[in-house]
């Protein structure tokens, strides 16, 4: 037994700023105060708060610390696992009240969040399995197995009401019903994991698989016993190692305790999972092209129908369900389906993670039920935006989504209202932009990723895709006119009607969801050839204010083209002509005596 | 995803080839086994050029043109040898609207090379990576395996001064 447990973040974010260091550390420094008897180290999955990383929680106590340094950790250690006293200084601020330690759950960041899919994640040791076992993991598999039929199982999830997390919210309880019933006779059926996370910006697959893999191996396997299947495939990205290894071992750790195998619980009921890794194709991520790519082939999509609960992997009955999806069944198969239902709004049941980035304070990961509205998850959760700045537009559902502008800041977010302002629930992936972004210049970004990621199967997509992204090319130069924005909305319409799969179809949404909301941005760029933002480098000309600028001599010093000139203690000009507005004088004025129009 | 023929010869050793073999052996049976083995086959050369194709193609009993064509529809199977330092920026939408764009210019400037090529001495190769998942450090790029988070173009000079 030990007395304390260190709980160190060695999830994604926090690896990369140096938690395995920290652990490291930790190890180093109990052992020279002779404590590893009495204090165990134990790295977790991912807590939420990326953005104040690395993160190390002390139990019993609770105590929260944040962006913990290795310098830091002998002081912890001395102070607050051998003497009791817990380091203030260093704990989340948040947590912080008036000299009083308050929980972490009635802190802003995670006050209004609800974990079901994340339950596990920061708790565990995602690499032991016991750890798992002890948070009733494996029972669900266990209750289904002995007590429940087929139907039953099926059944609960239609009434749960779980749609997939995945993107298109397709009811996951009837997609395991016609894999059951559309061929009877199927002599194999597969279940597939879809962990090719591919959305920019979307990364709560990533933490779940991170932070609780056995969830995903233990709904796979009641996915197996509903359908009938007895080989499961989990297709990861390839840009995932820590997802992966977790994975491996995962797999490993239940295949020796009999949870994967022949005769799991001694029921009878045989289920094996093995892993499959993509090789960076963001089609893939797209249901048969995800298949084809597990049959070793370029990944390309196939036309539906036939549904892969039809001819799906190996020309199979498939079900293929995503890792949010996934870690959601085990709870509504123990707590019921009343409970699961009893979340949510009246169309869309249960909770949803979202992946918070771009102009935000708290940068990371969390979980709402369906319903919050965007600025209870953006100002509450989210902490509003840095510097000051004035929120323009969430873009939500990635290359596939739209941007949600302020005028819908109080719409509870749920499929069916996504959809309705023209944008999507796509991964999860939640992205802010401030008054500095430009929205022409976002629609571009997007527009060339799938411009790269098209397969090119299909010509709709191939070609238009292209198209598009020289349209808005063009106007970003101030070059367009007015009649390329209508032009281009044709073609958006062009290319969602007529494009084999996912990809295709939901390609110019950032681009119509744009042109609804930001169209003066456009007209600005084409008519007045300005670029609102100051994004477009075509369109912007940088310029000194002679009232602010106290001529301290730091813009023409720092200037790589030499464009700037001026006397000690005088205004300074910029010559046009030269400026290659790389932006480099702005950062360094004190005075904001620069700016760009 | 580039399908350029590398012009770097091709020095596999003996046993690389074995290694590979052993592999091919393993997998030989398996459905949709392809994906898996060229993954392999990659970590053990680093890169999979035409002759390592070749050798797969045989072993596999699958015709060389489609194991080409698998090479060249996944942008992680590379064509080319990478550089000793591989540069990955990361274009996800996170960092880009935190100025990843500026870094990755600043960096084909600094190197003289464009994305995707890798410098005449072999020491690095320059590439812009989807969503690494690090959103709340971003900007991000790696180094290998190294990760640099909310980096400001101005510290990129003595970023590389560290790898030279």
């Amino acid at each position: 037994m030990y007395r304390s447990h260190v709980l160190v973040c060695g999830g994604t974010g926090c690896t990369s700023s140096g938690s395995q260091q920290i652990i490291d550390t930790f190890e180093a420094e109990i052992k020279k105060n002779g404590l590893e008897e009495e204090v165990s180290v134990v790295r977790t999955g991912c807590h939420g708060l990326c953005a104040l990383g690395p993160i190390v929680l002390v139990y019993p106590e609770g105590s929260f610390y944040s962006m913990v340094k290795k310098e830091d950790v002998a002081e912890i250690v001395s102070e607050h696992l051998l003497k009791g006293r817990v380091v203030t200084r260093l704990l989340y601020q948040e947590t912080v009240k008036e000299d009083e330690v308050i929980p972490l759950a009635e802190t802003g960041f995670y006050k209004k969040q609800k974990r079901v899919a994340l339950r596990n994640c920061g708790v565990i040791n995602p690499e032991v399995i016991d750890e798992y076992i002890a948070v009733d993991g494996y029972q669900a598999l266990g209750k289904v197995l002995t007590e429940m039929t087929p139907d039953d199982v099926i059944q609960t999830l239609l009434d749960a009401g779980l749609r997939g997390r995945g993107g298109a919210g397709f009811p996951t309880g009837m997609k395991w019903k016609l894999a059951k019933n559309l061929v009877p006779d199927a002599d194999q059926k597969y279940v597939c994991c879809n962990a090719d996370e591919g959305d920019p910006g979307a990364f709560m697959d990533r933490s779940v698989l991170e932070g609780d893999p056995h969830v995903v191996l233990e709904a796979m396997a009641i996915a197996g016993y509903a359908i009938g299947a007895n080989q499961g495939y989990i297709y990861v990205r390839a840009e995932y190692p820590i997802a992966i290894e977790r994975l491996r071992i995962a797999i490993g750790q239940a295949r020796e305790y009999g949870l994967l195998g022949k005769n799991i619980f001694g029921t009878g009921f045989d289920f094996d999972i093995d892993l499959r890794l993509g090789a960076g194709a963001f089609v893939c991520g797209e249901e048969t092209a995800l298949m084809t790519s597990i049959e070793g082939k370029r990944g390309e999509p196939r036309p539906r129908p036939p549904f892969p609960a039809e001819k799906g992997l190996f020309k199979k009955p498939t079900v293929l369900n995503n890792v949010e999806t996934y870690a959601n069944i085990p709870q509504i198969i123990l707590n019921g389906a009343e409970w699961f239902n009893s979340i949510g709004t009246e169309k869309s049941k249960g909770t949803k993670v979202f992946a918070l980035g771009g102009k935000i304070n708290n940068t990371g990961l969390v979980e709402v039920p369906m319903g919050t509205t965007l600025r209870e998850v953006i100002e509450d959760i989210g902490g509003g935006i840095p510097n000051g700045k004035k929120f323009k537009a969430a873009q939500t559902g990635g290359p596939s989504g739209g941007c949600i502008p302020i005028e819908h800041f109080d719409i509870p977010i749920d499929y069916d209202n996504l959809l309705g302002i023209g944008s999507m629930m796509g991964s999860g992936g939640l992205i802010v932009m401030d008054e500095d972004n430009c929205m022409v210049d976002i629609a571009k970004f997007f527009l060339e990723f799938t411009v790269d990621e098209s397969c090119g199967k299909c010509t709709p997509c191939r070609i238009g895709t292209k198209r598009l992204y020289e349209i808005l090319d063009k106007i970003t130069k101030g070059q367009g006119t007015l009649e390329d924005i209508d032009k281009m909305e044709e073609l958006c319409y062009y290319i969602k009607a007529n494009s084999l799969c996912g990809l295709g179809q939901t390609a110019p949404n950032p681009v119509l969801s744009t042109l609804r909301y930001f169209r003066d941005e456009y007209i600005a760029h084409v008519v007045d050839k300005k670029c609102p933002a100051g994004v477009c480098k075509g369109l912007v000309s940088f310029e000194i204010d002679p009232e602010k600028c106290k001529g301290c001599t730091m813009c023409a010093r720092i200037c790589p083209a030499g464009a700037i000139s001026g006397n000690l203690k005088e205004a300074h000009v910029i010559n046009k002509e030269k400026c290659l507005k790389c932006g480099a004088c702005i950062e360094k004025c004190k005075f904001n005596a620069i700016v760009k129009k | 995803m580039s399908s350029k023929k590398t012009t770097v010869p091709f020095a596999g050793t003996k046993e690389q080839e074995e290694a590979l073999m052993k592999v091919i052996a393993e997998n030989k049976d398996e459905q949709g086994a392809l994906m898996p083995v060229m993954q392999k086959a990659q970590d053990i050369y680093g890169y999979l050029p035409i002759e390592v194709q070749t050798m797969i193609a045989d072993g596999m009993g699958i015709p060389l043109e489609k194991v080409y064509g698998v090479a060249t529809f996944y942008s992680q199977f590379s064509l080319n040898p990478k550089g000793k330092y591989q540069i990955s920026v990361c274009l996800g939408t996170a960092c880009y609207v935190k100025g990843s764009g500026d870094i990755y210019n600043k960096l084909e400037e600094l190197l003289g090379i464009k994305g995707g090529e890798c410098t005449a001495d072999g020491k690095f190769s320059l590439d812009a990576c989807r969503c690494v998942g690090a959103c709340g450090l971003a900007p991000v790029f790696l180094v290998n395996d190294e990760v640099y988070g909310r980096i400001g173009t101005d510290e990129l000079p003595g970023i590389l001064a560290k790898y030279n």
